[in-house]
């Protein structure tokens, strides 16, 4: 059961994510976007992770791509307003993510830990809300805080950026 | 340069002692919450649930005509049924919108027993859409012949509908459909039917 | 060898329990409509619709009936499929919703206890966050498949107003769910449940209505209507939709009411609790028979304040309703967050 569920969303993630390049129209892209992070989210409730799961729906998928959307439907794109690039861009673009592809390819081949091993399914409890605060807090406070920082600092140049007229 | 609204005032003088003058102060603390304001809203919406409802259900209850009410003209028979309307046309001169279209006819031996006068309309329509329920044609008619009864104009679904002829126009007959004669003449105190004229 | 392993008996019982959760929030969202109209009648001193059936009970058969009959346009340029994925998408964000609502304790029937809950996930109102903002989907994609400005202002108008709403409604429940510590419905309304302790609205007033104000903002009533500002938009984001296509928006508003009165209803008024009614007294059957109905009632309650919110309080202007959106509910939630956080640190030091 849970290994059809599992290659039905792997199945289901990776043709969405084909379809989020392929298609045409940039809304259609970000929908599909969005299939895809259901799909992870599924892959996560598998993990048994699903406070991971939820919260990528409600920030990536609910939060992050409306505003996606916004941007692009406000915009208004589609493919009469493409601007037509230049046969050199597209070449070094197909040289570049050719070799992003490689070095995926060889980095996946070289982890050899990762030969014969398998994912935990619907076991483990990392990915409940009380161990993962509990992780968060103990463990890895330092980064975690850090990170907080981070976003903190965005947030305010956020303001500022907002302020200035 | 334009009087302030403080100097201006001075010099208007009040109609009525209702005016309130326009509060202009900062609103308080309290005010800014505006869950108080909202509160006492809420309360007057919610008092209305016990308020008396003024509908009326229409077709089974109807609103009662105001005696001056002007609706749907009604052309009028004597007590013996006969038309009282001879075509004079003072009417239609009177009508300020126009509707009143008229063709005069002589009466022919025998038929006494249905017009009062030598003379009848043998064509009498009003447009329904033209007039303006005045009543100066009720006003101007010479012999009781036209008044405007507590009707109105029902819906159609053309124009042409709404051109009343005589067949729409005339009151039944008061000696063959007494009862239709007596609720066409409703309650109104207006007809004439009973005045010798 | 492993679809052996499922509990079928349990799956028949929870697709049973689906379905009657489902018709069950469909029949009430259709009374709902009736119970807008009468209502909204009421607080104007008039009658209200009483033609169809003994005092008008039929009449969202009638409203029903006349959506299906009426013709279905798709506009020339419009986006066909995101056209009609709009309206589904928005209805199945409503429905799902239910799944971790308790609509009251165990019943037991044939040998088996029985939860009347769908799932009791350990993220239990997380996951209602996630489908609620899956629910803007339905308004942006319906709004900007339409082709229509006036539809892709309201849908961006209801976006921006749901996200800024969200975040408010879930700092206002973290203080809620600092008291329980548990994110379980389920768990939340026992609590509530338990001899000694009062409803949680008892505990946390500002953030009930905090989460109140939210609730309204979500499901778009007034004096949050702005994508549906009629006398703006012509009529919002469902302006070129007709037929059942309408009717799914404009259903799937008053179920989006209904859940979100059965939440507020769990997490600050104590679930399928009745009030001063020990249930451990009561049959087991019994006490779930009149906890759904204590939890029906809480909901009607929910549903009648929306309505006559609507018609008391006048629309926000946009420009306003983020004022107050980002400005006077976030920090009022972060303020009442960090107070509930201090006075139980402070319980549990004494």
């Amino acid at each position: 059961m849970i290994e059809i569920l599992f290659f039905f969303l792997s199945a289901l993630a990776v043709f969405s994510a084909i379809m989020v390049l392929v298609s045409k129209n940039p809304v259609h892209s970000v929908l599909w976007l969005i299939a895809v992070f259901f799909a992870i989210s599924g892959h996560y409730v598998l993990l048994n992770a699903q406070f991971l799961a939820i919260v990528n729906l409600i920030v990536y998928a609910g939060a992050i791509m409306v505003l996606f959307l916004f941007v692009i439907m406000l915009m208004n794109l589609n493919t009469e307003t493409e601007p037509q690039k230049h046969i050199w861009m597209k070449l070094a673009g197909v040289i570049s993510g050719g070799c992003f592809l490689m070095m995926l390819i060889s980095l996946v081949r070289q982890a050899v830990e990762m030969g014969g091993r398998k994912a935990m399914m619907a076991e483990g409890d990392i990915g409940l809300i009380k161990n993962l605060g509990k992780m968060l807090f103990s463990e890895y406070v330092v980064p975690f805080e850090i990170t907080s920082i981070l976003f903190l600092s965005a947030m305010v140049g956020a303001v500022v950026i907002g302020k200035k007229h | 340069m334009q009087a302030r609204p403080a100097e201006r005032k001075i010099n208007m003088q009040a109609l009525t002692n209702r005016s309130k003058e326009v509060s202009r102060k900062p609103i308080s603390f309290l005010e800014s919450l505006y869950l108080p304001a909202i509160f006492k809203g809420m309360a007057i919406t919610f008092s209305h649930m016990f308020k008396k409802q003024p509908t009326i259900q229409y077709p089974e209850q109807k609103r009662p005509f105001s005696p001056v009410f002007r609706g749907l003209h009604v052309l009028n028979r004597d007590e013996e049924g006969r038309e009282r309307c001879t075509a004079c046309g003072l009417c239609a001169v009177a009508c300020p919108a126009e509707a009143i279209t008229m063709e005069a006819a002589e009466r022919l031996p025998g038929e006494e027993n249905k017009y009062r006068e030598e003379k009848y309309a043998a064509r009498y329509e009003i447009n329904m859409l033209r007039c303006i329920f005045c009543g100066l044609c009720e006003e101007a008619c010479p012999k009781d012949a036209i008044y405007l009864s507590e009707t109105f104009a029902p819906a159609n679904f053309t124009r042409k509908g709404f051109i009343y002829g005589k067949n729409d126009l005339l009151i039944p007959d008061p000696k063959t459909e007494p009862e239709a004669y007596a609720k066409a003449l409703g309650k109104g105190e207006k007809t004439t039917a009973s005045t010798t004229n | 060898m492993t679809l052996l392993a499922i509990d079928w008996i349990l799956l028949i019982e929870k697709l049973i329990l689906i379905a009657i959760i489902v018709f069950a929030s469909l029949g009430i969202a259709l009374y709902t409509t009736f119970a807008e109209r009468k209502v909204a009648a009421i607080l104007q001193d008039r009658p209200g619709p009483n033609r169809a059936g003994p005092f008008g009970l039929l009449q969202p058969f009638a409203d029903g009936l006349k959506l299906i009959m009426k013709e279905e346009v798709i506009p020339n340029t419009a986006n066909k499929f995101l056209f009609v994925l709009g309206p589904g998408l928005a209805m199945t964000a409503a429905l799902m919703t239910c799944a971790v609502i308790p609509w009251s304790s165990q019943v037991h029937l044939f040998n088996r206890t029985i939860d009347l809950q769908v799932a009791d996930i350990n993220i239990g109102i997380l996951y209602v966050f996630g489908v609620v903002s899956m629910g803007v989907y339905g308004i942006m994609i319906g709004g900007w498949a339409s082709n229509n400005k006036f539809s892709l202002m309201a849908a961006l108008r209801g976006a921006s107003q749901a996200i800024s709403y969200e975040l408010a409604m879930g700092l206002s429940l973290i203080a809620v769910l600092m008291i329980s510590g548990s994110l379980s419905l389920k768990t939340i309304v026992d609590q509530q449940m338990a001899p000694g302790h009062l409803w949680n609205v008892a505990y946390q007033p500002l953030g009930f209505l905090i989460f109140f104000i939210c609730a309204l903002a979500e499901c778009n009533r007034t004096p949050f209507d702005l994508p549906e500002a009629e006398n703006e938009l012509n009529f919002g984001y469902h302006q070129e939709y007709s037929s059942m296509k309408l009717g799914f928006y404009l259903f799937s508003e008053y179920v989006n009411m209904i859940m979100s009165s059965a939440i507020m209803a769990s997490l600050f008024f104590g679930g399928f609790d009745i009030p001063f009614l020990d249930e451990s007294t009561l049959a087991p059957n019994l006490a779930a028979g009149l906890g759904v109905l204590a939890l029906l009632v809480k909901i009607a309650i929910f549903i009648f304040v929306f309505m006559w919110i609507r018609w008391t309080v006048p629309r926000f202007r946009y420009d306003q309703l983020m004022n107050l959106g980002w400005k006077k509910m976030i920090p009022l939630a972060l303020v009442n967050m960090l107070i509930t956080g201090a006075v139980i640190l402070w319980l549990q030091g004494k």
